[in-house]
């Protein structure tokens, strides 16, 4: 991790703080202290069940919508601690997208799939444009402009997840979290949506977690690796974090050494 | 596309968003009246009761003063007719309430002005009123239920649900059983499924039709096997059986569903020790899903108890404590709504009674209800 | 094991199969009784005797059914008393009455027919020629017909304290606004509580309760609820009900057992059933879909108004059509708040006084009279017309649900 300057890490599109996340009172991730760059992509990898998706969710603090679970420390988003009492998990979720890991759409048109986050969120310019450009960006709109009123369930799965992704773009979020988004789809369906992420980069900051691990050695700019601690409690925590590529050449821990070749996970 | 993304200084402070607020105080409510409801129940039925329990009630004697009376005189006459009546009575002459000490032929000897009245002049012809205390321990001992002739034992009309809820569980339980037993172990999925709804059918016919039903199809039925002189027009078996016909959809898809949660491996262990398909039914099946069958059959009781228009219509039209399935007796249930159906006037003694057995039924029905709820709860963890 | 130990066995395996099959049958067998005993019920023979025939009532050969209202009318005065005549004229002018009304008023008053015998249907096709005897012996007089009880008159006419022009539209009408309010208060209410149960209520001991207390209220007996029904709407809120309080209602006459109190009565009754049947639903609603709009930034209303409702309607929809049926059916707790015995008027709103279906069912039952008897098996299959619509209605939604999902 000696590449982060102090200053990059001062303008990090999001950081946490000692975050620990428990359900009920099992402590799922514990202290987790993890900058996110701006614009960059980066990968969460690491074994089941080690706080991937639990952490990824504290990011834009879906993790509410599950009952019992308590969340300490803190996550800045622009200098917010997004857990502070007045903080709206609503306002935080208009700047954080997510995507899910089995494709979602709304049982509504093409169309309302994209047009509906932007509505409710006071969205007053062009719709049509909107969409377009939404559709466009996600790489979807050659394969979709005539089929704008048919439902978002009659497309491929493949086109289905990059349909969500255009839904997540067109409400403009800062960072979009992205929670296994390809593990339910083909091989070329993922070639799509790896491409699309490289694309999406210049202008959002994003987050993925795989378990793929070519998938964050190709896409990813930094690498964050969890696993369980080792004292028999099976709370997930940060092992290692720092650049793709040093990650995948020469990790720092003999754990992420041996997560990485396939030793275990 | 132009980064028109959100300004660079952005709030994510909570803002009041009012419409939201009152929206789930909405919903709040709307869930909260499911506790009125209850709290309703609860409270018009105890009021009424108390007030049934807790009141004089007062009877016309019929018995009419012969001469005037000043309010000093103790000593009064009265006429031959009207129900007789005995030392100790409280007695009620317009708003003066009178004590009986003594009867002495047709002078009544009795001590003026009790319980806080005043005495006061009577003229001739006034008729005496009786007053009667309804006591639980009578309520629930006394084998009458006659409350204008003083008497408030409810044994009868329990007696009478219990034998028609008996019945009906006798028909409904080994019938549901056995029927559920077939539809889950063996019959295909297609007959299954083409019978199941047939069976559903029953479930959704009002229950008056059953009324109907029981007194023109049942009774007769019963009359022409048993005899017309052994078996009452108004009798409890026919209600009972008719009943067990209403109920027997709730036992039967009930006990299915828990024979239908026993793991498959149970009866595949069963079926590699060489047991057959009865042996397996009936000996490892039917005792892993014991729990939810008697739940079943908890909860089928309660629905027979809470029964009314097949009792209203065939099981009988006035209070009678016996034990022949033959004979015509009044339910619970079957009282209510005949006293009711009446012009009924209120804070009257009926008015007052039909709480009293509504509560009485409430309580037992909440209780059989909250018994098979317990009863499934077991069961699940046994599962688990 | 021996293998005859084994054929024992079997045989005993058999013979069980044939009881768990005879059970299964007694269901069904019980069930056509069912059907059969109210079809039996309402068709077959009636001996019929009219005071004066319908064809001697023919005006220069122009039968009776074929005549204008004139001429009807001028039969009619010429066959009843003059002051009969004129109550008539005062109740609703003849001017202002239909030829039918003036019809019906015929036979009702000048062609007075009498049933003097009625047989059950079955009786009916096995027995004819017995029959035929038997009333051409004791009723001379009177002409055989064979009668479907549930006919177009039955339907049209109000009730009657006379077999022969009694109908249900009086009875069928008060369901209707019955079950209208019923619906009315409890499918608003029921879906919200049911919205707040699986939506927003965090797992605390108030929710619970709620939750508890709704699946003990379905399970108390339909009669407590027509006592609080009394209790409650008939006499603690009577000014209301009666429509007193809206001016609606003459004070000195109007009382609170009017359909108000009785749909409101029918709402608490099924609230539980909705509630439960559209928390089932709202369930049913992938919660794929609730993360998708929460992750757009969508407040829990918008996510409940714009995804979970539409996605449950249906399924909501069938839990209610079936909570309405059960409504429909219900007696006992109507005959408690005190549904009027005799009411010959349509009801006219919900501070009207009234009658139901079955409340109609269940008093034509009662009766002594077997001919009675007949007319609750005509009201029976009016019912369970109603009844099948309701269901048939209920499937076809939960289809297209299947289907859209
Ligand atoms: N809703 C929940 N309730 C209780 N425990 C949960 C819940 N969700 C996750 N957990 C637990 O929290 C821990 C972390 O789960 P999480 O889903 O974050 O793991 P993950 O790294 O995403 O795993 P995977 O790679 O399999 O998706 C696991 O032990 C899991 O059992
Ligand atoms: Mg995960």
């Amino acid at each position: 991790m000696t590449d982060i300057a102090p200053a990059a890490a001062a303008t990090a599109a999001i950081e946490s703080k000692d975050l620990s996340i428990y359900y009920g009172s099992f402590q799922a991730v514990r202290d987790v202290n993890l900058d996110i760059q701006p614009n960059r992509i980066t990968a969460i990898i690491g074994p089941s069940g080690c706080g991937k998706s639990t952490v990824l969710r504290a990011f834009n603090r879906m993790n509410e919508l599950i009952p019992n679970v308590n969340t300490t420390g803190e996550v800045l988003f622009r200098g917010q601690n997004i857990y502070k009492s007045d903080v709206d998990p609503v306002e935080v979720r208009r700047h954080i997208g997510m995507v899910f890991q089995k494709p979602n759409p709304f049982p509504k048109s093409v169309y309302e799939n994209v047009a509906w986050g932007a509505r409710i969120n006071g969205f007053k310019g062009n719709m049509d444009e909107l969409v377009h450009n939404s559709l466009t960006a996600a790489a979807l709109w050659d394969e979709v402009k005539d089929k704008l009123d048919q439902s978002g369930l009659s497309l491929s799965g493949g086109q289905q997840q990059r349909l969500c992704i255009a839904r997540a773009i067109a409400v403009r979020p800062d960072i979009i979290l992205m929670d296994e988004p390809c593990s339910a789809l083909d091989p070329i369906a993922t070639l799509r949506i790896e491409e699309l992420m490289r694309d999406l980069a210049t202008e959002y900051t994003i987050i993925i977690v795989t378990h793929n691990m070519q998938q964050a050695a190709r896409v990813s700019d930094r690498t964050a690796f969890f696993s369980l601690s080792d004292d028999g409690k099976r709370a997930g925590m940060l092992m290692e974090y720092g650049d793709t590529k040093t990650m995948f050449t020469r990790p720092e821990k003999k754990i992420t050494e041996d997560y990485i070749t396939g030793r275990f996970g | 596309m132009a980064p028109t993304r959100t300004s660079d200084h952005v709030s994510l402070k909570r803002k009041p968003r009012l419409r939201e607020l009152v929206i789930q105080s909405l919903l709040f409510v709307c869930g909260l009246l499911s506790i009125f409801v209850t709290a309703g129940i609860i409270y018009e039925l105890g009021k009424e009761s108390l007030l049934f329990f807790g009141r004089t009630q007062w009877q016309l004697t019929n018995k009419p003063i012969v001469a005037d009376i000043a309010p000093a005189d103790t000593r009064i006459e009265v006429g031959p007719i009207g129900t007789p009546l005995r030392e100790g009575d409280t007695l009620r002459l317009d708003q003066e309430v009178l004590h009986l000490i003594a009867i002495e032929d047709s002078i009544y000897v009795v001590e003026r002005g009790v319980q806080d009245t005043a005495p006061a002049s009577h003229a001739a012809g006034a008729v005496l009123h009786k007053g009667v205390d309804p006591s639980l321990a009578e309520f629930f001992t006394g084998t009458t239920w006659a409350p204008h002739a003083g008497q408030f034992g409810v044994l009868p009309l329990l007696n009478a649900t219990l034998m028609v809820s008996g019945i009906a569980i006798l028909v409904a339980l080994p019938l549901g059983l056995a029927t559920a037993i077939y539809l889950s172990e063996y019959a295909s999925p297609r007959a299954r499924n083409t019978l199941k709804p047939i069976l559903e059918i029953l479930a959704g016919v009002p229950t008056v039709v059953y009324g109907y039903f029981a007194l023109t199809f049942m009774t007769p039925l019963l009359r022409t096997i048993f005899g017309q002189n052994v078996v009452q027009i108004y009798n409890t078996a026919s209600a009972g059986i008719v009943i067990g016909i209403l109920i027997l959809p709730l036992v039967s898809t009930i006990s299915e569903d828990a024979l239908n949660a026993v793991p498959r491996s149970l009866r595949e262990a069963a079926y590699g020790l060489g047991a057959t398909r009865l042996e397996t039914a009936v000996r490892i099946v039917l005792p892993a899903a014991f729990s939810g069958i008697a739940a079943a059959a908890i909860l089928a009781i309660s629905r027979a108890v809470g029964e009314t228009m097949v009792v209203a219509l065939a099981a009988g039209a006035g209070p009678a404590f016996t034990f022949n399935p033959f004979q015509a007796a009044e339910t619970m249930t079957g009282h209510i709504v005949r006293i009711s159906g009446g012009d009924l006037s209120y804070d009257s003694l009926d008015y007052n009674s039909i709480f009293a057995i509504g509560l009485m039924l409430f309580v037992m029905t909440l209780a059989l209800n909250i018994f098979s709820q317990y009863i499934v709860r077991r069961f699940r963890e046994v599962y688990e | 094991m021996s293998a005859s130990n084994l054929q024992q066995r079997h045989r005993t395996g058999r013979v069980w199969l044939v009881v768990f099959q005879v059970a299964l049958l007694t269901g069904i067998v019980a069930l056509t009784a069912l059907l059969f005993n109210i079809l039996n019920g309402s068709f077959g023979y009636v001996a019929i005797e009219d005071t004066i025939a319908p064809q001697d009532l023919a005006v220069n050969g122009v039968p009776l059914e074929e005549q204008d209202k004139d001429t009807l009318i001028q039969v009619l005065q010429a066959h009843i008393s003059a002051g009969l005549f004129a109550r008539y004229e005062f109740d609703k002018p003849f001017a202002e009455r239909s030829a039918g009304e003036v019809y019906d008023l015929i036979l009702e008053r000048v062609v007075e027919p009498k049933f003097v015998a009625q047989w059950s249907l079955y009786e009916t096709l096995t027995n004819r020629d017995a029959i035929r005897q038997t009333a051409a012996q004791d009723f001379p007089n009177a002409r055989l017909e064979f009668r479907s009880w549930l006919n177009s008159h039955f339907l049209r006419a109000p009730q009657s304290s006379y077999p022969e022009i009694a109908g249900v539209r009086t009875a069928v009408l008060g369901s209707l606004w019955t079950i209208g309010i019923a619906v009315l208060f409890a499918f608003p209410v029921g879906v919200a509580a049911a919205v707040y149960l699986q939506e927003y209520a965090p797992d605390n001991l108030i929710n619970r309760i709620i939750q508890t207390n709704i699946t003990n209220l379905a399970g108390v007996p339909s009669i407590i609820y027509g006592i609080l029904g009394l209790a409650i709407f008939v006499r603690a809120l009577g000014h209301f009900t009666s429509g007193v309080a809206f001016g609606a209602s003459d004070p000195t006459t109007s009382n609170g057992r009017t359909i108000l109190s009785a749909g409101l009565t029918l709402g608490m009754l099924v609230l539980p059933l909705i509630i439960i049947n559209a928390q089932e639903a709202i369930k049913a609603v992938p919660s794929s879909l609730r993360q998708a709009s929460f992750g757009l930034g969508a407040t829990r209303w918008e996510t409940v108004w714009h995804h979970v409702l539409p996605n449950a309607i249906s399924g909501i929809m069938t839990g209610t059509i079936l909570a309405i049926s059960r409504a429909i059916g219900e007696t006992a707790p109507l005959v408690v708040i005190g549904a009027s015995t005799f009411i010959q008027v349509d009801p006219e709103g919900p501070f009207s006084n009234f009658t139901t279906l079955p409340i109609q069912i269940y008093q034509w039952t009662a009766r002594p009279q077997s001919v009675f008897r007949n007319l609750a098996g005509g009201a029976s299959l009016v019912l369970l017309g109603l009844l099948l619509t309701l269901n048939a209605t209920a499937i076809i939604l939960r289809n297209r649900y299947r289907r859209s999902l």
